[in-house]
């Protein structure tokens, strides 16, 4: 099955070990990446794909193994040999200075100077134009990155890599955050590049992406190579199958249980939020959630969803309107005065917001629940009981590994961690649970596992709001799928009555065809 | 190369790494004394001997560590709610004003007077905490910034204090010291051992501060790890925004976790008027560090109250042998504070040792 050893290959690599302390993540790893070709990693969280990446970008050292460019042997010791060789990364959270402009960031480390140091800045724009025009990779260099979106933040990533010249592409769960239309532009951009026998490597667990944009797909399970597969010849099925290592399906069951939605449980109308610059963020929006339905808010990233969940859990002000739940005002209160109220939230950035990584698994499973008696009496805690809730929390929704309860939060994989969240906001039984981008970066069974739990939720009469910004997830599980844009809500559909294409496009801003992510 | 293995393994728990730093710490300190023209045996035998040999000693340890446990605790509780309670120092001084101010005027039996002393310490020690507290949690000003400005307000009322007409001892830069009423040393409880070999502890302050200090401790440690109180306090301390989201006060936990620790680091002073003589305040040209040692005296112990019993002992074991080293050997003053600082070092890089040695174990496996 192993190729030999030539300058056909962009990247062999061989026997590659790795440990972290006595953990080993890659096994003997052996992949063989041709020129001029897309070539899809896909596997499971942590299964050791971004490590082998990491490998060969320089950012860690493998403890045995070789690695060869076009047939000859390279030492990557750190990524600035790896950037000597041509290689480029483009991380999934993306290494890029807030308050610098793109075009700062794109030049950065690798600053063309004239005499005594002076940056000269007009040969760089120019050169950085030639290259964003030649992929159609649009930014605006004078913008800063936090002004900008999440797509535009990526292709300046792109950019700088290609500016330093890279002829190796490694791009690390490269979708996660685009929107449909930004996932083609990628892709084209990509095979624009494949065609000048350059090459790409894009290392995923979404499948359905896979078909669309890469030639052949290593599949990498528990840190050895299981396969390596053309693409075309291949099912998505079949792709998943050898992924997880057993069969299941991939679709989540959608029926329900009752015919009707229930009362209505949260209601907001006509409300504006501020953003921390002062700057509506949220305009006019007004929706109502039903018990027994998901409502889906499907948009961009920045288009106003984080102020808007922000400002129902009273995390930030409301500037005029009002937040109903269940018939009561509870905008402008407080935190505690939601959570009394009944909504429960899983927030997108659970590393950040969701959880205390530094507290056991038992203190984090009652994060949002300790002030209830059977937790803390006269202000004592009540170890036992937190411990035997953590413990059927664990077991109920087979969190792992078995019986954490007083392991550090910080050791559990990412799945896992999530379902810490998932299983304690729902086990703090609330009417309006607010879920943001609750699959992001689950693997597969993972996510399916979420989505199962929030569809059973729904079927229980609890009224769930959906945020992401993966169209996909919004379709496969709202009953109600509306589309925000710049915070406003633009339209609403209802589950049987909608198209991807419109939604799709309503998302970039009513079919507008100018960069949208400016004034997003 | 299994016994590498094991080591790596074990120097990645925190006592074990502790103990180890702490040894480094020692050795590299005798070798820069060996490298001054010191004997490492010598000072070894002196360090041994200052500490060890008699009764008094041990006794004289334990007394000088009692402020710096206490103050130690006092930032290792504001730690772990994320804040640098550098201000302990203002705190303590703040607390010594107060116990003998309340030691001087308040005339009451001795059970009654102890306890208005000790009261009135630690409540002003709690308000110039308090105050950091307030300051930070409702304008967003530094705890180090005001707790630093704090510290010096606190030593110049503590010299216009000892001016004063109705406090200042004439011919004297002390103050008078508290009513007898007040002193809470334990010579007569201990009197038994008149007649025995531990005789000699009677001759020094024997106190009961340190039983203060213990006790602080398992409260501090209970307050943190087994109320809810102190899962907010340490859910603020890892992470401040998650626990605004998860519905937590985070304002006003700020300002009870610094009246807490002001007003432990008040106790520590009152403590000390209370139970070392001269019991009295002096006028201070310079801090005497009891609020800035429990800086390093809470960082060897992790932040950790309990901890803090210990690595307390351990500085006043050095700072007190080195005096014995001073007059023994003839050691500059400075060779101790040198050496509590390559400790105190040693102990803040403890982490990266285990990955020092995985490296070798690593290289000279390639080597083979």
């Amino acid at each position: 099955m192993l190729s030999r050893i030539s300058s056909k290959f962009a990247v062999q690599m061989r026997e590659i070990e790795k440990s972290f302390g006595f953990q080993k993540i890659l096994n003997s790893f052996n992949i063989d990446v041709e020129k001029g070709s897309i070539h899809a990693v896909l596997g499971e969280n942590g299964a050791g794909k971004t490590t082998l990446m990491n490998i060969l970008y320089g950012i860690c050292k493998a403890d045995s193994g070789k690695i060869f460019l076009n047939g000859k042997l390279v030492n990557i010791k750190n990524s600035r040999i790896a950037i000597k060789n041509k290689i480029g990364m483009v991380h999934q959270h993306f290494m890029l200075i807030e308050n610098f402009t793109v075009l700062e960031n794109i030049i950065l480390g690798n600053e063309i100077t004239k005499k005594f140091g002076i940056l000269d800045i007009k040969k760089a724009r120019y050169q950085i134009l030639e290259i964003s025009n030649k992929y159609k990779l649009n930014v605006d260099l004078d913008a800063k990155i936090e002004n900008i979106s999440v797509g535009m933040q990526q292709r300046v990533e792109i950019l700088k890599s290609l500016y330093r010249g890279a002829d190796i592409l490694i791009l690390d769960e490269p979708t996660a955050v685009l929107t449909p239309n930004e996932t083609i532009d990628l892709i084209s951009t990509a095979k624009e590049f494949a065609s000048e026998n350059k090459t790409v490597v894009i290392i995923t667990h979404k499948l359905n992406e896979i078909k669309s944009s890469s030639d052949v797909c290593t599949i990498i399970k528990a840190g050895k190579n299981i396969d390596t597969l053309n693409i075309r010849s291949t099912s998505q099925e079949e792709l998943a199958t050898k992924m997880v290592g057993r069969t299941f399906a991939l679709a989540v069951e959608k029926n329900r249980t009752k015919a009707e939605f229930g009362e209505t449980v949260l209601k907001i109308k006509n409300l504006n939020v501020e953003n921390k610059k002062g700057i509506l963020a949220v305009k006019n929006l007004s929706f109502k959630i039903r018990a027994g339905e998901i409502l889906g808010l499907a948009g961009v990233d920045g288009n106003g969803q984080k102020e808007l969940v922000e400002a129902i859990i009273c995390g930030i002000k409301s500037k005029s309107g009002s937040i109903e739940i269940c018939g009561k005002q509870i905008q402008n209160t407080s935190v505690q005065n939601v959570i009394k109220n009944g909504v429960s939230i899983v927030h997108e950035d659970r590393k950040k917001l969701g959880l205390i990584l530094d507290f056991t698994v038992a203190e984090n499973s009652i994060f949002s629940t300790y002030n209830l008696k059977l937790f803390s009496n006269k202000g004592i805690l009540n170890m036992k009981a937190i411990h035997s809730f953590a413990e059927k929390l664990i077991e109920n929704y087979n969190i792992k590994p078995q019986k954490c309860s007083e392991y550090l939060t910080k050791n559990l994989s990412g799945g896992n961690q999530q379902k810490i969240i998932i299983a304690r906001e729902i086990a703090s039984n609330p009417k309006l649970l607010i879920v943001v981008q609750p699959t992001r970066g689950l693997d597969i069974s993972a996510a399916l596992y979420v989505e199962k739990i929030l569809m059973k939720e729904r079927n229980k009469g609890k009224a769930i709001l959906l945020v992401s910004f993966e169209l996909d997830e919004i379709i496969k599980l709202s009953d109600t799928i509306t589309v925000i844009y710049n915070g406003s809500i633009i339209k609403a559909f209802t589950q049987n009555n909608f198209s991807k294409n419109e939604i799709g496009v309503l998302m970039a801003g009513g079919g507008r065809t100018e960069n949208y992510s400016k004034d997003a | 190369m299994v016994e590498l293995k094991i080591i790596v393994k074990t120097l990645k728990k925190p006592f074990p790494s502790l103990m180890f730093s702490i040894l480094l710490g020692f050795s590299v300190s005798i070798l820069i004394l060996a490298l001054t023209g010191y004997s490492p045996f010598e000072v070894i035998k002196s360090l041994l001997n200052g500490v060890f040999s008699k009764p008094k000693y041990i006794s004289n340890v334990i007394i000088k560590s009692t402020p710096i446990i206490l103050t130690g605790i006092s930032v290792a509780l504001a730690f772990k709610a994320g804040l640098f309670n550098i201000g302990a120092e203002g705190q303590f001084i703040a607390g010594s004003i107060a116990s003998v101010a309340a030691g001087i005027l308040f005339d009451l039996p001795a059970f009654f007077q102890i306890l208005v002393v000790l009261f009135f310490g630690a409540l002003f020690g709690a308000l110039f905490g308090c105050l950091v507290g307030f300051l930070k949690s409702k304008f967003g000003i530094h705890e180090v910034i005001s707790g630093i400005m704090l510290n010096w307000i606190s030593l110049h009322i503590c010299n216009f204090f000892v001016s004063l007409e109705m406090f200042h001892k004439p011919n004297s830069n002390n103050s008078f010291a508290i009513r007898e009423t007040g002193y809470t040393d334990l010579k007569k409880s201990f009197s038994f051992l008149k007649n025995s070999s531990f005789s000699d502890i009677l001759k020094t302050d024997i106190n009961i501060g340190f039983f203060f200090a213990v006790i602080l401790a398992i409260l501090v440690a209970f307050l943190l790890n087994k109320t809810k109180n102190g899962y907010e306090i340490r859910a603020i301390g890892f992470n401040s925004k998650a626990a605004k989201f998860a519905g937590i006060n985070i304002e006003k936990n700020i300002i009870s976790v610094m009246l807490i620790c002001g007003g432990i680091s008040g106790l520590a002073a009152s403590l000390t008027i209370t139970g070392v003589s001269p019991h009295c305040v002096s006028i201070l040209s310079g801090f005497e560090n009891n609020g800035f040692n429990g800086l390093p005296v809470s960082l060897i112990a992790y932040n950790s109250p309990i901890g803090c019993i210990f690595s307390g002992l351990f500085f006043g074991i050095l700072i007190y042998a080195g005096k014995s080293m001073q007059s023994e050997l003839s050691t500059p003053s400075e060779i101790i504070n040198i050496m509590i600082g390559i400790i105190v070092f040693f102990v803040s890089v403890a982490g990266i040792f285990p990955y020092l040695l995985e490296g070798i174990f690593k290289r000279r496996k390639k080597n083979e």
